[in-house]
């Protein structure tokens, strides 16, 4: 099993229940600080410093040591867009420090190699035998990792995933400031249809949504935004919880500064730089640790489709969700009526409808949205959606979803444990032309 | 309006040829008759490779609209607010395009109009293909 071997993958229907359900658990979960920007100056705050920061936090919470530790599991990725320009990448416009911190490695990402060579204690006993390079980002990382763990290449599984972001506009440089487009984006460059202006397309999905069922962008949004920052105040690592709460009101949503209308600077999630580890274990080694598991029933990665044309339309948006929830709950063995908790990637406020109806999460159905979010969705009411807080109230660390997940069914979410039964939990990041997914139990049958 | 400069690649050089020609031609499946843009190695109907090139009428309406206002690209920021639009192709609706809509102004756009195809002048003097409001 390798990162280049996609076999581990799975991603598409018709496989089954997987055959690693309830074999793995997470164990424990760690966060670094989060910071707007790393500053520059501060080398106690880079990255690679905080790889460790959240790391240790991660081992503790599970009540580990690093010799423990015998797979490292390293996402390389430059999450701000490695060919994007100065919030992306240190060079070569500012000149490098001394070692270890003489190139990318350590500033805006970090490789297994790096950290392995700047933190001796953590293979102090030659303990990590396992360390493949180039794992993928969070949400197929995580099933990477938990696969690993199943096929019993580690027993102990420390994934780490970075978040990084400097001065400047983030993805305004680089590539993104070409007077050409090559390649793919010859077909929407030229228009100014920028992915990520468009919401990874998702925005002319959602205003076709909105056509369709009738619906206001800013009524069906608000709710959701708005109690996402609420669930994120809960916690005492996120960006808001730690550098000051928006105080995000309908008034501010609907008059902050647009970006494509009709979505506004609220409905996408705010760079940062952080890390984020977690502890992927046996169900056996997990049940001697500090918490109790939460067991993985199920991973999940791939497309549930793609644009026939130029832009997703509606229906093909809506079918894609529609198969990416067939193949979480095949591999699952589980229905919608048994998720408790609903932690979907929400980078952008407009992949969340989709989620929601395709998953069917407490019975909505297409097009019935609007009214559900309008409802009580709070923490401790009886519809907690996103419970975490997700990117858009935590900042775009992409862990929220999956920390919350393992708080909520361990029962150590503190303030924001909900009130309802939480016994399953399904987590994800990316939406679904590129989902990972996650299915999480406290039981592990 | 300073579009990005298209850059053309093997595959899509007998549309931009075409657009240069005040053309507009979409991919089609000797196969199984299928029509689609952007072109793609394969038909995406069939997976056949045999594919050339039909003209088509150049009219459509419009699919859905959003406007552009602080875009992640510099060139186009330029233009803000900008309209962006998903036109279908009258001849096959499965079949869109992205569209500045020259000529409307911004948040002016109605859903359902009719438009047909222009072809506006880039910064380098080439065509590109785009779509007003009839």
């Amino acid at each position: 099993m390798t990162t280049e071997d996609r076999s581990w993958r799975r991603d598409r229907e018709g496989l089954g229940v997987w055959n690693g359900r309830g074999k793995t658990a997470f164990a424990g979960w760690g966060m670094s600080p989060i910071d707007r920007r790393w500053d520059g100056v501060s080398m106690d705050r880079t990255l690679g410093e905080y790889c460790k920061v959240a790391a240790r936090a991660a081992l503790e919470d599970a009540g580990l040591k690093p010799e423990d530790v015998d797979g490292l599991f390293m996402c390389p990725d430059n999450m701000a867009g490695a060919n994007s320009g100065a919030s992306a990448s240190w060079g070569p416009s500012r000149p490098y420090f001394a070692p270890p911190y003489d190139s990318e490695d350590g500033l805006t990402i970090v490789t297994n190699k790096w950290l392995l060579a700047n933190w001796p204690e953590l293979n102090a006993n030659k303990n990590v035998t396992y360390a493949p390079d180039a794992v993928p980002s969070i949400g197929e990382g995580l099933g990477f990792t938990a696969q690993a763990v199943v096929d019993g290449k580690c027993k102990v599984g420390l994934y780490i995933y970075t978040a990084n972001n400097l001065d400047g506009r983030y993805r305004r440089g680089g590539t993104f400031a070409a007077p050409k487009a090559p390649g793919a984006s010859q077909w929407n460059n030229p228009w100014g249809a920028n992915v990520i202006d468009l919401q990874l397309n998702t925005t002319f999905a959602l205003t076709q949504y909105c056509q369709r069922y009738g619906v206001d962008w800013d009524d069906l949004m608000f709710p959701i935004v708005m109690q996402e920052h609420m669930n994120g105040l809960m916690n005492d690592w996120g960006f808001y919880s730690t550098n000051g709460a928006s105080h995000l009101n309908r008034e501010d949503y609907v008059n902050s500064r647009p970006i494509t209308s009709p979505a506004h600077i609220w409905d996408y999630d705010r760079p940062v730089n952080a890390v984020g580890a977690f502890i992927v274990t046996t169900a056996e080694r997990a049940k001697d640790m500090k918490h109790k598991p939460v067991y993985i029933l199920n991973h999940n990665q791939g497309s549930g489709g793609s644009a026939r044309s130029s832009s997703i339309t509606l229906d093909e948006y809506e079918a894609a969700n529609a198969k990416v929830a067939r193949m979480c709950y095949e591999g699952s063995g589980l229905q919608a009526k048994d998720i408790d908790i609903f932690n979907p990637y929400d980078g952008f406020s407009s992949f969340l409808p989709f989620s929601l109806e395709a998953f069917g999460w407490h019975g909505v159905g297409k097009g019935e949205a609007r009214d559900f979010v309008n409802g009580d969705i709070s923490i401790h009411g009886p519809h907690p959606y996103l419970s975490g807080g997700g990117n858009l109230g935590n900042g775009r660390t992409r862990t929220a979803m999956y920390i919350d997940s393992i708080e909520q069914l361990r029962g150590t979410a503190g303030e924001r444990q909900v009130t309802v039964k939480a016994e399953t939990a399904i987590c994800a990041f990316a939406p679904a032309l590129s989902a990972a997914y996650l299915v999480l139990g406290s039981d592990p049958h | 309006m300073p579009y990005i400069v298209p850059v053309p690649d093997e595959l899509s050089k007998p549309f931009w040829d075409a657009v240069q020609e005040k053309r507009l031609i979409v991919q089609h499946c000797v196969a199984c008759n299928s029509l689609q843009y952007p072109p793609r190695p394969r038909c995406l109907d069939c997976n056949a490779e045999a594919m050339d090139w039909k003209d088509v009428s150049g009219k459509g309406h419009i699919l859905t609209c959003g406007v552009l206002e602080d875009s992640h690209l510099p060139v186009r920021a330029a233009d803000q607010p900008l309209n962006l639009a998903v036109v279908t192709l009258d001849d096959d609706p499965r079949i869109n395009y992205y569209a500045n809509l020259p000529g409307t102004p911004p948040f002016q756009v109605t859903v359902g109009a009719a438009v047909e195809v222009t072809f506006e002048e880039c910064p380098d003097g080439s065509l590109i293909h785009d779509w007003r409001v009839i």
